[in-house]
């Protein structure tokens, strides 16, 4: 397999486009919003760290959306999507996770509380780690890509629940700015016309993100697991198809 | 016999199975009393050890009893689960049972009321012991009602996790990092359940987790056999 002139300057055009809307966007965080009026600076945080978490849910979703398209179909290009979503999840949420602390420790006065979504977001990470772990001890190729599957079906459990958890839980003081919240969040800010524009182009260009760091990815993959499988071709001296 | 694939009719009704290879792990453990009594000698170590750690005064006792009765009971039942699994892993009866016609969610149930009955006996037992050594009324219907649905959550991933971590290299390392983050919802849920039952709140503070509880273990055996038949093919 080896990929066509044409589809490379696709995905350089898409990189391209990426990298330009994410200067775009820092623009918009820091020059084009005010200092909020309660927070100050300690708000322009919020618009990486909710398009971080944006980037982390499609990442996962598209794992057990492919996890599951693998283990019906059966092909080991699904396999490949659905890795590249792990990693990439993982690493979206980390940030998502990090920018939250930076924010945190101004408003809340600490980096870290054991608050229902933190705690949530922190059980995400770690089943997806797990994951990983999971595939690094399987040797069996079909074995690892199947149990992958099948795990990151139950991973995404812990996505939807932390997802639902602000919302059902009203102990929480994490702010939710999109739908009902029973909460006395701390930390809320009110949303105005320029937080809005900023926040939406962000999310978009986050997906945009996503998507080309997604297909980066998957594309080394498959380059990866063509050096494998050539390597064994001239181990074994059968060069086949 | 006919040729091309067709489908077998299980020869036995599935519950009859299940009851089989369920009796199955209980004969063997009757025999070779090396599951339930390392989980056990385990779980009186470990309270030991809490005993010792958070050095508990009577308040302190009642407040932490929740969180070491599950603690327990979540590290007692890997240590069973892993073992349960890696048996019949290394003995090869695990191709045997696949062998056998029957279905593949009989052979889940199977081992799943197996495990759930040797990991409900030590909780039990644990909370008797809890009782004594905390000098607190654990042994009551709502909590033990709380441990059941509880058990149930934890050994129905566990089972399906340990059916996929027994594959592994380093197997005993990965079980509790595979099953852990999965079964958390079950468990924090159980020692919220558990805790407040312990300190006598009203039934607003414990009756929505029991509910959590309930609809987690709903999910969760959904999930495990859906999911069973891509783990057990081969």
């Amino acid at each position: 397999m080896t990929y066509s002139a044409r589809r490379t300057r696709w995905l350089r055009a898409l990189t391209a486009a990426a990298l330009v809307l994410f200067v775009l966007a820092l623009l918009m965080d820091f020059l084009y919003v005010g200092p909020e009026k309660e927070q100050g600076e300690a708000q322009r945080i919020f618009y990486v760290h909710l398009g971080s978490f944006l980037g982390a849910f499609i990442s996962f979703g598209v794992s057990v959306l492919t996890g599951v398209m693998y283990l019906l179909r059966r092909d080991a290009r699904w396999d490949v999507l659905s890795l590249s979503g792990v990693e990439m999840g993982l690493g979206f949420s980390g940030i998502t996770i990090l920018t939250g602390m930076a924010w945190a420790k101004p408003i809340w006065q600490t980096w870290w509380t054991w608050e229902p979504r933190l705690t949530s977001v922190a059980i995400m990470w770690l089943a997806y780690a797990a994951y990983m772990m999971l595939r690094a001890g399987i040797e069996d190729p079909e074995q690892r890509q199947r149990f992958a599957a099948v795990y990151s079906v139950l991973a995404f459990g812990s996505v939807v629940f932390t997802i639902i958890i602000v919302r059902v839980r009203p102990d929480t003081i994490h702010p939710v700015i999109a739908g009902p919240t029973q909460a006395d969040p701390t930390g809320s800010f009110e949303v105005t016309g320029r937080i809005r524009d900023t926040l939406l182009f962000n999310l978009f260009v986050f997906a945009v993100i996503t998507v080309a760091l997604l297909w980066h990815r998957v594309r080394l993959e498959n380059l990866a697991r063509l050096v494998e499988q050539r390597k064994l071709q001239a181990l074994t001296g059968h060069w086949g198809d | 016999m006919s040729a091309g694939p067709r489908k077998l009719r299980p020869l036995m009704p599935t519950w009859r199975a299940v009851l089989a290879i369920a009796w199955k792990d209980v004969r063997a453990e009757l025999r070779g009393r090396e599951l339930v009594s390392a989980m056990l000698l385990f779980t009186l170590i470990t309270v030991l050890v809490f005993s010792l750690a958070l050095e508990l005064d009577a308040n302190a006792r009642r407040d932490a009893a929740a969180g070491v009765l599950w603690v327990t009971v979540a590290f007692a039942g890997i240590l069973g689960l892993g073992r349960s699994l890696s048996a019949e892993y290394d003995r090869g009866s695990l191709d045997a049972l696949l062998l056998a016609p029957i279905a593949r969610s009989a052979l889940f149930f199977g081992k799943l009321v197996g495990n759930l009955l040797f990991v409900l006996i030590t909780a039990l037992l644990l909370l008797v012991l809890l009782s004594v050594l905390f000098n607190l009324a654990l042994v009551q219907p709502l909590l033990v009602l709380v441990v059941l649905l509880g058990c149930i959550g934890f050994t129905t991933s566990g089972t399906l996790i340990a059916s996929m971590s027994v594959h592994a290299r380093a197997r005993e390392a990965l079980l509790p990092v595979l099953l852990l983050p999965v079964a958390l919802p079950v468990l924090i849920a159980a020692v919220r359940a558990s805790g407040a039952i312990i300190n006598d709140l009203p039934s607003d503070d414990w009756l929505p987790w029991l509910e959590l509880l309930a609809a987690a273990d709903v999910l969760f055996l959904a999930a495990a056999v859906a999911l069973f038949d891509y783990v057990v093919e081969e």
